[in-house]
């Protein structure tokens, strides 16, 4: 069975179904369908025997079909433990996105659910996509479905947000584009065949001249460190958070920063391996700024959904850092964390996106003291909140620490030394260290939160009674304020049902999280020292570049 | 002379065509008068197969196919325009006439005009991929360029048509005599008006020690006249004004025609300069520098005052002139670096950009175009500033996702077919070394997303505030005219269509007679020629033309295009 094609395939099909439909309420159940089906395909996936495989590090469930031949150009997918946990979390996130804007989106009902499954099987595409180009395409064809979601169902300043969310992530990827093409070039240049398929092109672009690899490195990053955020490229995301509905939140938070870091992992790393040693100096600094000085922004926001979004710049960083550890025990903290982070800001965001359908705030000044009045969804806060922060036993504190212990033992040093732990790389204990200071900060203000939001004296936004009556109408599409009356006070068993399985895999990760780290050990094990093996750029294939200089020089000639 | 006449075929029945709407547009009977557009769709069907059958290589240039390509192209998108023309000329005349307060009258209809206009201006747009000769390139560029003077005066009643026609006019008169200019400087230099003798004395005056003055001369305004009918940067002040002042549908007309006539004359005189023959040859230097700074003003022109327009049409006409220098870029790249592929040859890119982007534009004009509200005068206006477009979303949904997918497509947004245009320009770029135009070209299509991102995002997010005062227009063809043209934008990316297109523009610049075909046979090709080891097959008018479709193109393996393989 194509597995991954219908993954792509069910949400799309189910996505133009949707507008055929008599009734605008049929639209729910069928992108309810339509991500459960996914979902239920995934699980498929996951008891399939070829997970076997993937353990020893290979490319599971490949399917390639002739697509463009005359670019030589196939539409080939496949996936490896960690694009599959990443797959996964996408198909976990679908339905759960679809169940939470249930209340929530009462116009355009259609329009909104089209485009939300849309997203989804373009999400599920990147991390498929086995072939340059088509990658390429489902990475940009994220933007179309966001644009519309946060400039539609967006709150007051939506339409500022979604243009400057697509122009900073257009921008970057047209220039990755270049870099990408770069290296299809080169190999058609050595080769004489013209290919996008990943790891064929990995193979010629660590071929290249170190001067080469830096330049295609530039290149991918300035891509793909837009979409992670790395730091002096974040600006776009809290914009977008805060004015993305909450779904939009979610998935934002959830799996499409996970383009960006997925792509660093699958892309960046095996590619160009001399240039990312070379500058993971810079990368860790970059992450670490990121850590502490949007820490600190996250201190003082008054919004709680600014906040998050802040914290989302952080929380990335250390995922950045252990990437950039390049050993196996960074690279492994740093893809579990992007699973983590998905699992509990995404959590997050849907606590938020409740209690805003009750009280359409999310000012800290107006909100306060909620535990009294809501007690259970305070505990489902608190509980991620402390899944965020890292706190021992649940599944934050074990990749970040691993981040963390990935880049104090990358050093080149100490793995010359002899010492027992000491892993190749060119981080080291000091950037561990400083980073390590923003696990306090990141307590520190999402405690505070916390204690403002949950905590405290009672406080609600004026003109709300016990029922939470709404007195203000919003100026966006799908709050209505026809259907938060039917909301119960605390939360109904709608939202109860899709807190705890998210809730349940932060436990999981947290205490047991034994079998994801095997899965991906392989494949991180793999990356870690092709990544180490060519960290010295040797010019290979350099009498095929002479062949072609001599042959430039000829072309000169013949000029006047 | 008798010897081109099997070549001329298309051009013929075009010709025939065109009387046959001059005297039925004059017809008294109404019903009569109205098959003056199905007459021109059936001629272009007709001279669409026309070329595919009857095509045949010229010899001595890098381009020896580009007549087959060029006039199958110009009948597809024709066909197109043919759906957005309609109701153009003559409505209010029409309209009294229909409501008896006017009597038909010969002397005051403009129908039979305007659709010979357009059949002639389709008529020199082949005729121009077909030459083989400068006087005959400029005859056929100004028999392009002449009726569409006249179709933009006429095409709405308001004074401003006439305005931006006689602006029109008089700037591509000039633009006419510096590329006239520039022939006979030319045919000064090298002795010949001939391309293919031409391109033999380039040659041999580069292989003798540099070109002399006269023919570098001769090129440089050739470029410089040229880039009026591509609208590149040093002539591309009228663009705005008369696009926004013709009617939706002509300014559409407008965006394709005059431009394809252009790179085709441009594509012939560059291969004469210097490509050569045999393929594989590069500018004279200072052609190609000239060039490169015109591609990287052109981009960077069209899409910086593209950003600042608040006008649905001169925003188009900006984004006109940015994809002209897209296309100069691939240009530069030249037709064979490495190979006979898309993505290495740049002119193939170019064939196969300038194809996608006619239709392209087909679907963005054809959203105003579709779209009327009558004024206090009693002429109808069509949607031009941003605002008169909101609400589109409720008020035309189908029409809101033409204008998105034309957006995403001119941007260039994967997986549209515009995407697959542009990727072979960076290929084709980064074979040949242009690290800088490749570096810009990148550099301007993110500011041209920027745009193009207002009027995806007018088409699908912004919220219309009443009903839209605009309705849709009587004339539903132009409506199905975008319908199409978006529907080829996705359709061609996802099934091989685009490979048999992309392949097409390649085989117009591949080397090498054809094995086959119902012309007369050439000699063989010389062994010294790199002759491609591919077989292309035709696919002409990719999805516009039903008759051509993939079902005939089976049965007709037959025909041309098998080359043999030469030494490689």
């Amino acid at each position: 069975m194509p597995l991954l094609l219908m993954l792509i395939l069910v949400p799309l099909l189910c996505a133009a179904l949707i507008p055929l439909m008599p009734r605008k309420s049929l639209a729910y159940p069928i992108a309810l369908g339509g991500t459960l089906i996914a979902l239920l395909l995934g699980v498929y996936g996951l008891f399939a025997n070829e997970w076997a495989h993937a353990g020893a590090g290979s490319t599971i469930f490949a399917e390639s079909y002739r697509w463009m031949p005359q670019l030589g150009l196939n539409f080939s997918l496949g996936v490896n433990a960690v694009s599959g946990l990443l797959i996964a979390l996408a198909l976990l996130l679908g339905p759960i996105c679809v169940i939470a804007s249930k209340t929530a989106i009462t116009e355009r009902v259609r329009t909104y659910y089209f485009w939300l499954l849309v997203l989804q099987s373009a999400m599920v595409g990147v991390f498929a996509a086995r072939d340059l180009v088509l990658f390429y395409i489902f990475f940009e064809f994220t933007l179309i479905p966001m644009f519309v979601l946060i400039g539609v169902y967006g709150s007051t300043n939506r339409r500022a947000a979604s243009v400057k969310f697509f122009m900073y992530t257009f921008t970057g990827s047209v220039i990755a584009l270049a870099g990408l093409v770069y290296v299809a070039f080169k190999h058609a240049s050595l080769t004489g065949g013209w290919t996008f398929d990943i790891d064929t092109l990995a193979n010629t672009a660590r071929s290249m001249s170190f001067r080469e690899q830096c330049w295609v490195f530039g290149a991918m990053m300035a891509g793909f460190a837009v979409k992670v955020p790395l730091f002096p490229v974040h600006t776009w995301l809290p914009l977008a958070h805060t004015e993305a509905p909450t779904a939009g939140s979610v998935l934002l938070a959830g799996v499409l920063l996970k383009l960006g870091t997925f792509a660093i992992y699958a892309l960046v790393l095996p590619f160009v391996p001399a240039a990312v040693v070379h500058f993971a100096p810079l990368m860790a600094v970059l992450s670490i700024i990121g850590i502490l000085a949007v820490g600190l922004v996250c201190w003082v926001q008054r919004d709680v959904k600014k906040l998050v979004a802040y914290s989302s710049v952080a929380h990335l960083g250390f995922c950045m850092l252990g990437m950039f550890a390049l050993n196996p025990t960074g690279l492994q903290g740093s893809v579990l964390y992007m699973i983590n982070h998905g699992l509990s800001t995404g959590a997050i965001f849907l606590c938020i996106g409740m209690v805003y359908e009750r009280y359409h705030t999310r000012s800290m000044d107006e909100l306060g003291g909620l535990a009294s009045k809501m007690p259970v969804w305070s505990s489902f806060m608190v509980f991620f909140a402390m899944a965020s922060v890292g706190l021992p036993m649940l599944n934050g504190f074990v990749s970040e620490f691993m981040c963390l212990m990935g880049a104090w033992t990358a050093s080149d040093t100490w793995a010359t030394s002899g010492l027992a732990f000491g892993t190749a790389g060119v981080l080291g204990p000091k950037f561990a260290v400083v980073a390590g200071v923003g696990m306090i900060i990141a307590a520190i203000y999402t405690l505070y939160m916390v204690g403002k939001v949950v905590w405290g004296p009672l406080k609600l936004p004026g003109g709300h009674d016990a029922h939470g009556h709404d007195g203000h109408g919003h100026g966006s599409l799908g709050h209505g304020d026809a259907h938060h009356g039917t909301l119960p006070v605390d939360l109904s068993r709608r939202e109860i049902g899709i807190l705890i399985p998210l809730a349940a895999l932060c436990l999981l990760l947290g205490l047991y999280p034994k079998p994801f780290l095997q899965a991906i050990d392989a494949s991180t094990q793999q990356t870690s020292s092709i990544v180490m093996r060519n960290r010295h750029a040797e010019p290979v294939g350099s009498a095929d570049l002479n062949r072609s200089a001599a042959a430039r020089t000829t072309d000169k000639q013949v000029n006047p | 002379m008798i010897e081109k006449f099997h070549t001329l075929y298309p051009e013929m029945l075009l010709f025939v065509a065109t009387c046959a709407v001059l005297v039925i547009g004059l017809s008294r009977s109404l019903s009569l008068r109205r098959l003056a557009g199905p007459i021109c769709a059936v001629a272009l069907i007709g001279a669409g197969l026309l070329a595919w059958t009857t095509a045949t290589p010229a010899r001595g240039l890098a381009v020896p196919n580009l007549a087959m390509y060029g006039k199958i192209i110009a009948a597809a998108v024709g066909l197109l325009l043919v759906f957005l023309l309609q109701g153009v000329a003559d409505r209010d005349y029409e309209a009294d006439v229909a409501q008896g307060r006017a009597s038909f009258d010969p002397a005051r209809t403009i129908r039979a005009e305007f659709w010979a206009f357009f059949l002639f201006s389709i008529t020199g747009l082949m005729l121009c991929a077909g030459s083989t000769n400068l006087i005959w390139l400029f005859l056929a560029l100004e028999l392009t360029s002449l009726p569409t003077y006249v179709m933009v005066a006429v095409s709405t009643p308001r004074e401003r048509s006439m305005e931006s026609g006689v602006k029109y006019f008089f700037l591509g008169a000039l633009g006419a005599a510096v590329f006239l200019f520039g022939f006979a400087f030319l045919y000064g230099g090298t002795g010949t008006t001939d391309l293919s003798d031409m391109a033999l004395g380039i040659r041999s005056q580069i292989a003798g020690g540099g070109l002399n003055a006269a023919t570098v001369v001769g090129l440089l305004l050739s470029v410089l006249g040229l880039c009026f009918k591509i609208a590149a940067v040093p002539m591309h002040f009228y663009v705005a004004d008369v696009y926004q002042g013709a009617h939706s549908s002509v300014s559409a007309m407008l965006a394709f025609v005059p431009k394809a006539a252009g790179f085709f004359a441009l594509i012939l005189v560059l291969s004469a300069a210097g490509w050569g023959a045999a393929g594989g040859g590069s500018l004279p230097s200072p052609i190609a520098e000239t060039l490169a700074v015109i591609a990287a003003l052109t981009m960077t022109v069209g899409n910086v005052l593209a950003l600042l327009q608040n006008s649905l049409k001169r925003l188009l006409a900006y984004s006109s002139i940015a994809h002209s220098g897209y296309m100069l870029v691939g240009l530069i790249a030249g037709p064979m670096n490495t190979g006979e592929s898309i993505t290495t040859n740049g002119v193939a890119a170019v064939l196969f950009y300038l194809l996608v982007y006619g239709i392209t534009s087909v679907g963005t004009f054809a959203v105003p175009a579709a779209l009327e509200r009558r004024a206090a005068d009693g002429h109808y206006d069509e949607p031009d500033r941003f605002e008169d477009l909101r609400g589109l979303r409720h008020s035309h949904p189908t029409l809101a996702w033409v204008l998105a997918l034309s957006a995403l497509g001119l941007m260039g947004f994967p997986p549209l077919v515009g995407f697959f245009a542009k990727l072979p320009l960076f290929t084709s770029s980064w074979s040949s070394g242009n690290t800088v135009l490749l570096i810009v070209l990148a550099g301007n299509s993110a500011i041209g997303a920027v745009y193009y991102l207002r009027l995806v995002g007018i088409a699908l997010v912004s919220g219309g505030e009443g009903p839209s005062v605009f309705t849709a227009s009587p004339f539903r063809s132009r409506a199905i005219a975008g319908y199409i043209a978006a529907l080829a934008l996705v359709v061609m990316a996802v099934i091989p269509t685009f490979d048999s297109a992309a392949r097409a523009g390649a085989y117009a610049t591949l080397n090498g007679d054809p094995t086959g075909g119902n012309a007369p046979r050439r000699q063989a090709v010389p062994a010294d020629e790199p002759a491609a080891g591919v077989s292309v097959e035709p696919a002409p008018g990719v999805n516009v033309e039903p008759a051509a479709g993939s079902a005939e193109s089976e049965a007709t393996t037959a025909l041309p295009l098998s080359t043999s393989s030469g030494s490689r």
